[in-house]
């Protein structure tokens, strides 16, 4: 417990100082948001007048706390561009990055551990090779090709999905879902192949120590030393791959979005990064540094479960 | 006290080893690690393998607990027990006497424990494997009571534990709990006390003596120190490179030794007794 409560601690920590050089960063480029939302035919008095309203006369520190509280609180901040709440802006967007991100974060657990499995406890069988041989090649294709590769065969020749064709969740569940289903294919399809190579190399490493000895001799068959020693052990380094999977899959699903047309957060960031509509990017990245950070901690805590080594220190 | 010991009479034999060959074919020249080798264990009878390292004592003692990797390795001859050649059986024959009637612990104690499972999973998994009709309540009975025999204090909560919070000693203990939970005929001793310090080793081997004297299992202990050997064995296997060079009871070979070789490891005992 005392190690979870470190654990977060230093989470928060991390955060806050995130936040900072973040915002920090921010408003040294952004230069003067008034004259970038009125334009530079404004008169003197209008542009105080909101510089005055958006807050921009306090000093710094002051403006990061209010901006902070804010944000914690849900709204962080108003677009230069479209004068409205980044909160709406972003409100509808995020579930569709966040379902494409975890969609493709189970496809790649479906995919690679079973397969991770299989060829490490067949190590060295023909399939065990070829699967090896696929592997290497899937790894080597981005998902923004194997993107268009998905699109081209299942959607132009099997007519399995209409590309281009995106259905809003609001509209159906099963249909939103099944769209997403061939982007987060070609987002899972590289990271699964790392995973199950992965944990093919930490199994076949386990196989070899003293404690699987020990296991074979009091009677255990294969799936026995496997399932009852090994793979718990395996798992140990593969969950710091899985965390950093995570992360990397949103990243990955920003470019994937456009491939496949998805209105999600990627097409509003990218537009934001062009307009130079900060507080849309600081508000993205943010929550991205969020996201990234939380999972950590996930990742910490899981080992905290799994290894009995951490417990408490 | 070794004097003592030799006299203990003979059981039937229990296990034989017949002409016994075990030779690596990884390498450009086949290299030969064991060969000739015949060795009958009787019941309740204590026998030590003695040799240098590479004598091809522990690939001998690997060979009856059905340790030997299957590749790249060639071998003949038989290994008799209960009417099975264990060197040449199917793995579910083997698997059925392995942890049950034939059980080994190992030089490692510090690497020889599952480190994620808890102490008294592993002190019962011989049960879990070989006797399914224990409930999960008669298992841990039966494991405590292991642990008990072994002199690991409290074994209530030692059972909770994982193998990082014991001591090298301790999980020496633990494996040879594990070991002999299911009072095995044969319990293999592969240099079990090397690398543990002077007193513990000293714990080690009564134990083992002790584990023979009540239960009457046969132990094959396998070590390079030969004061250790004439402490606890009956009777005295001398390797050199794969071979047996001489054998006979403790104090026979310690008494008379009939081989240079022999004379030769007597001779670098340090005269200190324990």
């Amino acid at each position: 417990m005392r190690y979870v409560l470190k654990k977060t601690a230093t989470t928060l920590i991390t955060l806050a100082v995130v936040s900072l050089l973040l915002f920090v960063a921010f408003s040294l480029i952004s230069g003067d948001p008034a004259t970038r939302m009125l334009g530079t035919g404004a008169t003197p008095e209008r542009l105080e007048a909101l510089r005055e309203e958006l807050g921009l006369n306090e000093a710094l520190p002051i403006r990061y706390v209010k901006w902070l509280v804010s944000f914690v609180q849900g709204d962080p901040g108003i677009s230069y561009v479209y004068k409205q709440p980044v909160a709406s802006l972003l409100s509808a967007k995020v579930p569709v990055t966040l379902s494409l991100t975890i969609m493709s974060f189970v496809l790649v657990c479906t995919i690679g551990f079973p397969l991770g499995i299989y060829t490490g406890k067949y190590a060295g069988s023909a399939l065990d090779r070829a699967v090896m041989v696929l592997n290497q090649v899937i790894m080597a294709v981005p998902p923004f090709f194997s993107g268009i590769l998905i699109s081209w065969v299942f959607g132009m020749v099997l007519h399995l999905f209409a590309p281009g064709g995106y259905v809003s969740y609001t509209a159906s569940i099963p249909g939103f879902l099944g769209y997403l289903i061939f982007p987060a294919i070609a987002i899972a399809l590289p990271r699964a192949a790392q995973l199950a190579k992965l944990l093919r190399g930490t199994i076949l490493e386990e196989a070899g120590k003293n404690y699987t000895r020990t296991a074979y001799s009091r009677g255990n068959d294969t799936n026995g030393v496997l399932f009852g020693h090994i793979i718990k052990n395996a798992l140990l380094p593969v969950l710091t791959f899985l965390g950093m999977c995570f992360s990397n899959m949103l990243a990955g699903s920003l470019v994937v979005e456009r491939v496949f047309n998805i209105p999600g957060i990627s097409n509003t960031l990218l537009a934001s990064i062009g307009n130079r509509d900060y507080p849309v990017v600081l508000a993205a990245v943010m929550w991205i540094a969020v996201f990234i950070i939380v999972t950590n901690l996930i990742v910490d805590i899981l080992y905290m479960v799994l290894d009995p080594r951490i417990d408490g220190e | 006290m070794a004097a003592a010991m030799t006299t203990a009479p003979l059981g039937e034999p229990i296990l034989e080893i017949r002409d016994l060959h075990l030779e690596f074919h990884d390498h450009d020249r086949p290299e030969v690690a064991v060969a000739d080798f015949d060795l009958t264990l009787h019941r309740g009878e204590i026998v030590g393998i003695v040799g240098e390292s590479g004598s091809g004592k522990s690939m001998t003692a690997h060979a009856i607990a059905g340790l030997l990797s299957r590749h790249a390795l060639e071998r003949s001859g038989q290994i008799l027990f209960d009417g099975h050649d264990l060197l040449h059986c199917d793995r579910s024959t083997l698997r059925h006497y392995q942890g049950d009637e034939i059980s080994i612990i190992f030089q490692e104690p510090m690497t020889s424990l599952d480190p994620l499972q808890r102490i008294g999973m592993q002190v019962e998994e011989a049960l879990r494997i070989h006797h399914k009709e224990l409930s999960a309540g008669e298992r841990r009975a039966a494991a405590l009571s292991a642990m008990d025999a072994v002199g690991l204090p409290d074994p209530q909560q030692v059972y909770g534990m994982f193998p990082h919070e014991l001591s090298g000693g301790m999980r020496q203990r633990v494996m040879i709990a594990a070991a002999t939970i299911s009072k095995p005929q044969i319990l293999i001793a592969d240099e079990p006390t090397t690398a543990l310090d002077v007193t513990i080793q000293a714990q080690i081997i009564a134990l083992l003596r002790k584990i023979n004297a009540e239960d009457g299992t046969a132990i094959i202990f396998i070590s390079h120190d030969l004061s250790l050997v004439r402490q606890l064995c009956h009777r005295v296997v001398v390797m050199r490179q794969g071979e047996i060079v001489e054998t006979g009871t403790a104090d026979e070979v310690f008494e008379n030794p009939q081989h240079s070789y022999t004379r030769m490891l007597i001779d670098a005992i340090p005269k200190v007794v324990l």
